[in-house]
């Protein structure tokens, strides 16, 4: 495992780069600011374009929502680890589904053998997600959802629990992550082909906006982007580009634009660059003020601020020496809030070998907690504003991002450059030039390339065993039974017909949704009309 | 010369996370193997005819979503059924060390776990070859 070093540990380093490539130069002065114009490029906090930070107090006001991503194994056993986090001080719910779930696939499936309950939670029905929100008031909790492409259909079952809890949907408060657009760039849990997907996503933004005025029904992401391997800059400009797509095809669909646009979020990485990568969310910020106001003519103020979900690398974590990762972890975190992120997930110290087990998620949990309460970083908003280092890595990031978004623009919008392979090729350019750095030893991971060492301490893995599945399975048989077949049948054949036409799916979903249909049954209906989707693989 | 060693690089289960196995394909070809990318999402039915009509020697399998135990023997007895034992079969992704142990005991030639350096992956595909 060990690599051989090109140069020794501790020995000054000839360039110096951040983690994506960037040139860092010696030492940064009044000089570096070029024309920096502090109105126009910073704003005070909560002021346009928002570079500070889109609340005036930041967290002085209120701290962000501490959100940890869980999800494994049987709803029943999600939702005693939901009821534990809560109890823990976390302050809203964040759900991981299973592979089958979020490929649309039944945990009954031939295609779901094997991973059932693995990756996240394995809900196929509305019986499994009554299960999951078992004795958690919804009109109470902010719940996030990190589902794609049947996002519709699981934020359907989330709608209908809230009603079986008697829950006024206009209380609803959370997030489906719902952004199609980086599956085919970086993730690839698609299902249907990008158009048909992008008119399921306006359907739900259009549904959102008449029906649930808190909920957000998108979390534009980048975080799966840099996870695959991209610079800060391409997950920066990518992901802003998604933003303006879902932007047109809502003006299309003949929406105004403050009427949605407040309620759409975002989704970032904190990775192990602390500087850049809070350059990259005050960069964002400002560019999507911007966009948002001269591009699309936003008048609302909540339609210029970015508000985003920060989560920690997942792809820093090592596998070597994990106790390490709670450094990592940590260093990111303070990034994400220095950033001004609104809720944060930490990873925990096993996420290199499994899903994390419930120690694990307790130190991570509490590492926020220490920076929330303890370090100090909370109490003025962009307490690194003005840094000339900060400053111009926030220009600059800005810059290339709009040099990006400026080429996808030329060749037509996301899809046509997702059609063209542009942002999967720019990505696995980057992912294979970083790990050429890392074999060269340019780049060093602390107990990988750099100070490995023999003796590993041990630690606990969470094991999910083919009992998930079996149970899982056994209800879905139950069901199938004592259900009215008949009535299913009638929803899913009312869906395909509004799928074939142009009207909102939503309202034909939520029927067949109360009905317990399942999900893998709603979703191949779906994919009856809309077909199924198939990338070109490049390597 | 020798005829360069062929790979079929493959990423079976619903897993759609190709970074590994993209980075891997193109280390391998650029150490002078030909390689052969399935794409996402593949049965291990399709694995095996892949590697079938591509006359590959080795076999490189990339598994992170935990489902290695219920797709790698799959693969392993349907080679045994097509008489091609002959063809090394490669694990990498995120394999616990006892998982990793019973593969290796059913047939499989290496697994390479979170970490493992592409010189080192390269190194052991030419060598087995070689064997």
């Amino acid at each position: 495992m060990k690599a051989p070093l090109t140069t020794p540990p501790g020995s000054a380093k000839r360039t110096f780069t951040t983690i994506s490539g960037v040139p860092v130069e010696p030492c940064y002065g009044p000089e570096h600011l070029g024309n920096l114009d502090p109105a126009r490029d910073l704003g005070e906090p909560g002021r346009f374009p928002y570079t500070r930070g889109i609340h005036e107090s930041m967290y002085r006001g209120k701290l962000w929502t501490m959100r940890q991503f869980s999800g494994f194994a049987t709803p029943e056993e999600t939702n005693r680890r939901y009821h534990y986090l809560l109890e823990q001080g976390q302050t809203g719910l964040s759900v991981a589904f299973d592979l089958p779930t979020l490929m649309g696939y039944d945990a009954d499936h031939m295609l779901a053998e094997g991973e059932v309950g693995k990756c996240g939670v394995a809900i196929s029905s509305l019986e499994d997600m009554e299960t999951l929100f078992r004795g958690i008031p919804l009109g109470d909790v902010t719940v996030s959802m990190t589902i794609n492409s049947p996002a519709a259909v699981v934020w359907a079952m989330y709608l209908a629990v809230a009603e079986k809890q008697g829950v006024d949907w206009k209380q609803l408060s959370g997030t489906i992550q719902n952004d199609i657009l980086k599956e085919y760039i970086a993730q690839k849990e698609y299902i249907y082909p990008p158009r048909p997907s992008m008119r399921l996503v306006t359907d739900t933004i259009e549904f959102s906006a008449r029906h649930t005025p808190r909920f957000n029904p998108i979390s534009i992401s980048g975080y799966h982007i840099r996870e695959a391997g991209s610079t800060a800059v391409q997950e920066l400009a990518f992901t802003l580009r998604d933003g303006i797509e879902y932007v047109e095809w809502a003006l299309e669909r003949g929406l105004a634009v403050d009427e949605f646009s407040p309620r759409l979020s975002f989704f970032f990485n904190a990775h192990n660059d602390f500087f850049e990568e809070i350059a990259k969310y005050r960069a964002a910020r400002k560019i999507w003020a911007y966009t948002m106001r001269d591009r699309f003519g936003a008048k609302d103020e909540r339609s210029l601020k970015l508000r985003f979900h920060a989560q920690t690398a997942g792809c820093s974590l090592t596998w070597q020496q994990p106790y390490n990762n709670i450094v990592r972890t940590t260093i990111q975190a303070l990034a994400a809030v220095l950033g001004g992120c609104q809720s944060l997930h930490t990873n925990s110290l096993d996420e290199a070998y499994a899903l994390p087990g419930e120690h694990a998620v307790t130190i991570a949990l509490r590492t926020q907690q220490v920076i929330a309460y303890e370090s100090g970083v909370t109490a003025a908003p962009d307490p690194l504003g003005g840094s000339y280092f900060l400053e111009r890595l926030t220009l600059d990031s800005e810059v290339a991002a709009q040099d990006y978004i400026r080429r996808i623009d030329e060749m037509g919008g996301m899809i046509a450059a997702i059609e063209k392979n542009f942002p999967q090729r720019e990505i696995a350019n980057a992912s294979y030039q970083y790990q050429q750095a890392v074999e060269r030893g340019e780049k060093r991971i602390v107990g990988v390339n750099a100070f490995a060492s023999d003796r590993e301490e041990p630690i606990e893995i969470l094991q999910i065993d083919r009992g998930a599945q079996v149970h899982q399975a056994g209800k879905l048989a139950t069901l199938r039974q004592k259900r009215d077949n008949m009535r299913v049948r009638a929803c899913l054949d009312a869906l395909k017909r509004t799928a074939e036409g142009d009207g909102n799916t939503m309202p034909d979903i939520l029927d067949a949704v109360r009905a317990y249909a399942t999900l893998g049954e709603i979703c191949e209906a779906l994919r009856a009309v809309f077909g199924s989707y198939q990338e070109t693989s490049l390597v | 010369m020798a005829a360069p060693i062929r790979v079929l690089v493959a990423k079976p289960g619903l897993d759609g996370h190709d970074r590994g196995a993209k980075v891997i394909a193109r280390a391998l070809r650029d150490a002078g193997m030909e390689v052969i990318y399935t794409g996402l999402r593949q049965t291990p039915e399709m694995i095996v005819s892949a590697a079938l009509q591509e006359d590959v020697q080795v076999i490189g399998l990339s598994i992170l979503s935990g489902a290695h135990n219920a797709i790698v023997p799959r693969v392993l007895e349907l080679l045994r059924e097509k008489q091609m034992g002959d063809v090394r079969v490669v694990v990498g992704g995120i394999i616990p060390d006892e998982d990793a142990a019973e593969l290796k005991r059913q047939g499989v030639a290496a697994v390479f776990q979170p970490g493992a350096s592409l010189e080192e992956i390269v190194g052991f595909i030419r060598s087995s070859v070689a064997a």
